[in-house]
């Protein structure tokens, strides 16, 4: 023994009694003080990454509710005269930038214009993010587009909730025959490439967002039945639902009402890895022609018709391609940190 | 393992008959064709419908039909390119739709390899946390915004490469969308990669590996990388989708002859046998791919290959 | 004089985990000496593993050792000599330690073999990674070893995979890759205890018929201490990343000190009692991500002194081979008597033990 702890001990002969069995804790000592969704909320937060894609989508949800309203333009409104104008930002324009002028590339050299200085009463008009070449105001038409993303993105969770949870919990609970014979048709129409059963489906029905929807709904659950159907294989010989079983309760109400809330928020999280997805699916079809009819805009079709004035005005497409980007990289963000903090061994769908 | 292949095989013709049923099911049902045609009158469409022996019963015409689509009788284009054979159109355009998507396989799969790994060996450093970072961007952002960025940075601003496609330029004009396409592969691999490694690394086998002195190059090409490569083989058959998906929009922004940008051209035109043949073509090579991992995946992993007849099919 | 091969002093580890810094081990000590076997002891958590995968140097890369020192004793280039192991990098300990003088059995049998290379290639590799022996030369002494862990048919067994055996012969796999380069210490991670009770003694008397061919030193981890009586010369108990008690077989059994060896002494079934009277220690271990003031074992012990709640006892020796950490031992301890049941249970090993001796 070293000297120090002798001294200390010398100072305490007087505790070296029994203390008498009032020291034993049987019952386990809490290690965790907070709640479960106080803990899940305080392990998402230190995800900085899921904190970026939360703030980012709230952000960009609150623009798509009120940009198009606060623009002062509609979406479909054409301005004479308006077209193909570069944006003009107040305040901003002062620092020389966004103040409207753009550069162009002529066979003789490079031009720089200002349609703004040009047009009648030019100096009190603002498009934020420019004009296209109908003299659309791009602003208004970026966040209505982005309303049918996040509408998308909706669909994508309800379809995987509705369908992919429920195909995945039948097959997994009853097993056997019903199992292997949904599991099939499963690998069936997983071996058709989404992108055959997406363009077949619009070129039967008429393109527009119902056919879009239709769309996901059919292709967008496969991943969520599959999870969903391991949680139930995992959930089904559970004491409690043997219990439950014992004591003749319906199959129907053992699945919603003893395992589903069980493994619902689980499985909820899982299910915005398929919003990317979805959100890339209406894009796609979008450049592809066979998305939302116009006027209307979503962003996949307005990357598609601004695509067309990619060398010469190129202002028009950044808008779309960067909420675009941002909404795939904030859900994806999201995602990420949701299931980390849920369960960091899980894989993604 | 014989048995596990027949079974794989078994699933892939079923698959593909699926499909052919959906297309036969289509081509009846889509409006435009020349037998739907109000003008005809009704002896003309008589003599039509024997000519195409479309008087048989449903499952002779079904059967016809199925063969028709194995050896590649595809009908007609009525729009894109009148009475040529679909087959003629792809002819040319397959070998490079193909070469194009192989070429961005490779290359995705190559990088993001060899970034999943270093980033699980360096877990938790700045390296990781860059690949990790890298590739979240790569997996959210659609391969034509890539594509678009490229064109416009590479072909158009600064005049590299060209922007669009001659066949001329032999391989420099793939440069640019072959890029655009593996970016998606690349951080998909990557992400996954990095996501076995890691498990494996952590695995108890590794440990007893390692404590039997080996280390290095051997520890991570004969031991890790060959248990992930179990996993990881697994992405490819999404990852062909995705590229398909991609190739569509990325032929069309570098206007590249290949298969997607005709299919975009028949989608526009409502060319239908154009598109049912494309339909046909996609799933095939789709399903080939999933079988060929399959197959891989029985190679790799012993627990399949040595699997006894009858037991673990 | 007997030879000592390893010497750990004051080993400390901690983890860095997402919910804070886990204190894993607080400052061990071990010894170990040529062809003798020491066993560590102690429940589940208590940094075991974590001890001896620090020896090994395969530490998770999460863990940093804080403070220590582990002297090991071998044989280089024919010269004895004396080195610290936390002083070599991870590829220093592959090269000259791991496998070739000291090997390593873990726990789970099922998940300790390499799923994708043939039991045949696992066993060789050792050899030919350290010694670049020849494949036919290593393959000849992969069948010894496997006919010497008991493996019948051994030459058709190299061509096996892992998922072809059960449970009982991985493990005997795993030792025959442990003995692969003749080590000189072989550490054993509770080697049984994922295995069936009628398997588990098969292995463990393997272990032992090892030790007395080939005269290895073993460290021998299990948190049974029916084990141990059976195996080791010495015992290490240990309590939330530290020993508590250490001494010879007869120490720990006969005179057990610490009232965590009572206990786990009581938790071990022998032939009379009978099984609703064993006790098993109240409560569990603290959790080692939080400070850890005083005692460890202070909330679980019905021995505790008032002195435990504020300062941890240090180890305090009762004979030369004999310590145990607990203030009850301390000059200032009150009077204490051992439990009833324990001290019937010491009489009754004690006799049993005769009965051995005689018989
Ligand atoms: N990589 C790691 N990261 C974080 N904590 C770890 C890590 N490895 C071990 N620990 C912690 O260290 C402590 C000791 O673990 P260890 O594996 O040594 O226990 P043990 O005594 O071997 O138990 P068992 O009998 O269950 O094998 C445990 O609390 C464990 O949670
Ligand atoms: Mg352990």
């Amino acid at each position: 023994m070293d000297k120090p702890l002798n001294q200390i001990i010398q100072n305490k002969v007087a505790d070296f009694t029994f203390v008498g069995q009032k020291n034993i804790k049987v019952v386990d000592e809490v290690y965790e003080e907070d709640s479960y969704w106080k803990q899940l909320f305080k392990r998402i937060a230190k995800n900085k990454g899921s904190v970026f894609g939360f703030i980012m989508i709230t952000l960009i949800a609150f623009m798509a509710l009120l940009g198009p309203v606060i623009s002062g333009y509609d979406f479909d409104e054409q301005i004479a005269g308006h077209e193909s104008m570069a944006p003009r930002i107040p305040v901003l324009e002062n620092l020389g930038v966004f103040d409207g002028s753009e550069t162009l590339k002529t066979s003789t050299g490079e031009l720089v214009v200002n349609k703004y200085e040009t047009i009648e009463g030019g100096e009190e008009v603002y498009h934020w993010f420019g004009t296209d070449v109908l003299g659309r105001d791009l602003f208004t038409r970026t966040w209505i587009g982005t309303r049918i993303s996040l509408y998308i993105a909706l669909v994508a969770v309800i379809v995987d909730v509705f369908i992919g949870m429920s195909y995945g919990m039948i097959s997994g609970y009853y097993g056997g025959k019903v199992d292997n014979i949904m599991q099939r048709s499963v690998e069936v129409l997983n071996g058709i490439p989404n992108l055959v059963v997406v363009t077949l489906l619009i070129i039967v029905l008429k393109p527009g967002l119902m056919s879009i929807t239709l769309a996901i709904a059919i292709t967008g659950w496969i991943g969520m039945s599959r999870v969903s159907r391991a949680s139930m294989l995992k959930l089904k010989e559970s004491e409690y639902v043997l219990a439950a079983r014992t004591m003749g309760a319906k199959d129907i109400s053992i699945m919603y009402k003893d395992i589903l809330p069980n493994i619902f928020s689980q499985l909820l999280i899982m299910s915005m890895f398929s919003i990317p997805s979805a959100i890339f699916t209406e894009a796609f079809l979008a450049f592809v022609g066979i998305g939302i009819p116009v006027p209307m805009a979503s962003l996949g079709s307005l990357i598609s018709e601004n695509f067309k004035s990619l060398t010469t005005h190129f202002y028009m497409i950044v808008p779309p391609v960067l909420v675009l980007a941002l909404l795939m990289l904030s859900f994806n963000l999201l995602a990420d940190g949701l299931r980390d903090a849920l369960d960091p061994t899980m894989k993604e769908v | 393992m014989k048995k596990y292949i027949l079974k794989r095989i078994g699933m892939s013709v079923a698959t593909l008959l699926v499909i052919v049923l959906v297309l036969f099911i289509l081509m009846q049902l889509l409006p435009g064709s020349p037998f739907n045609d109000e003008r005809l009158s009704i002896e003309q469409q008589q003599v039509l419908m024997s000519k195409y022996g479309l008087d048989d019963s449903v499952p002779v015409q079904f059967f016809r039909y199925v063969k028709n689509m194995l050896t590649g009788d595809f009908g007609k284009s009525y729009t894109i390119s009148k009475n040529t054979d679909v087959s003629l159109l792809l002819q040319n355009r397959l070998p490079t739709s193909l070469l194009l998507g192989g070429l961005s396989i490779l290359l995705g799969s190559v990088a993001g390899l060899l970034l999943g790994v270093a980033a699980a060996l360096k877990h938790n450093s700045l390296l990781d946390s860059m690949a990790t970072f890298f590739s979240v961007i790569g997996v959210s952002i659609p391969s034509y915004v890539f594509a678009l960025g490229l064109s416009y940075l590479f072909g158009f601003q600064l005049s590299w490469l060209p922007m669009l496609y001659n066949a001329d330029d032999g391989l420099r004009a793939f440069a640019l969308p072959a890029v655009a396409l593996s970016m998606t592969v690349m951080a998909t691999v990557a992400r996954f990669t990095r996501t076995e490694m890691i498990e494996v690394l952590n695995s108890d086998y590794m440990q007893l590996v390692e404590s039997k002195g080996v280390s290095g190059i051997q520890l991570i090409f004969k031991h890790a990388l060959r248990n992930a490569s179990i996993s990881i083989i697994t992405i490819l058959g999404p990852l062909v989708v995705s590229l398909m998906t991609g190739s569509l929009v990325v032929e069309k922004i570098f206007s590249i002859p290949g298969i997607g940008q005709l299919m975009v051209q028949a989608i526009q035109s409502n060319d239908y046998n154009v598109i049912l043949a494309l339909a046909f073509v996609y799933s095939a090579l789709y399903i080939f791919v999933m079988l060929a991992v399959d197959i891989l995946y029985g190679v790799l992993d012993p627990r399949i290959r040595l699997a006894k007849e009858g037991a673990n099919g | 004089m007997k030879e000592k091969v390893l010497e750990v002093r004051d080993l400390a580890i901690t983890f860095n985990t997402s919910a804070g810094k886990v204190k894993a081990v607080r400052g061990v000590d071990l010894d170990l000496y040529k062809g003798e076997t020491v066993a560590i002891v102690g429940e589940s958590g208590s940094g075991k593993s974590v001890t001896t995968k620090a020896i090994m140097g395969i530490l998770s890369n999460n863990g940093t050792i804080d403070s220590g020192e582990i002297h090991y004793t071998f044989e280089k280039e024919g010269e004895e000599v004396t080195e610290n192991l936390l002083n070599f990098s991870k590829k220093q300990m592959r090269k000259t330690i791991n496998g070739k003088h000291i090997a390593m059995i873990f726990q789970d049998p099922m998940t300790s073999l390499d799923p994708t290379m043939s039991i045949g290639n696992q066993i060789i590799e050792g050899m030919r990674t350290h010694y670049k022996t020849k494949k036919k030369i290593a393959q000849a002494k992969a069948i010894k070893l496997l006919e010497l862990v008991g493996i019948t048919d051994p030459k058709s067994r190299m061509k096996n995979y892992p998922h072809q055996l059960s449970g009982g012969m991985r493990q005997r796999i795993v030792i025959a890759i442990a003995l692969a380069c003749d080590p000189d210490v072989l550490i054993c991670d509770e080697p049984t205890t994922a295995l069936d009770v009628t398997i588990q003694a098969k292995i463990l008397e393997l272990i032992q018929d090892i030790q007395k061919k080939i005269g290895i030193s073993v460290i021998y981890i299990t948190h049974d201490l029916g084990v141990v009586a059976k195996v080791a010369e010495y015992v290490n108990v240990m309590y939330a990343g530290k020993i508590v008690e250490k001494g010879t077989v007869d120490d720990i059994f006969y005179e057990p000190k610490h009232p965590y060896t009572w206990g786990l002494l009581l938790a071990m079934p022998d032939l009379e009692t009978n099984t609703e009277k064993l006790v098993s220690i109240p409560g569990n271990p603290p959790n080692m991500s939080h400070d850890i003031v005083g005692d460890p074992f202070y909330p679980r012990n019905k021995y505790a002194l008032h002195i435990d709640k504020e300062i941890e006892p240090p180890l305090i020796a009762v004979s030369e081979t004999h310590s145990a950490a607990t203030w009850l031992l301390s000059e200032h301890g009150p009077e204490y008597s051992l439990p009833t049941e324990l001290q019937a249970r010491i009489t009754r090993m004690k006799e049993e033990a005769k009965h051995y001796a005689a018989g």
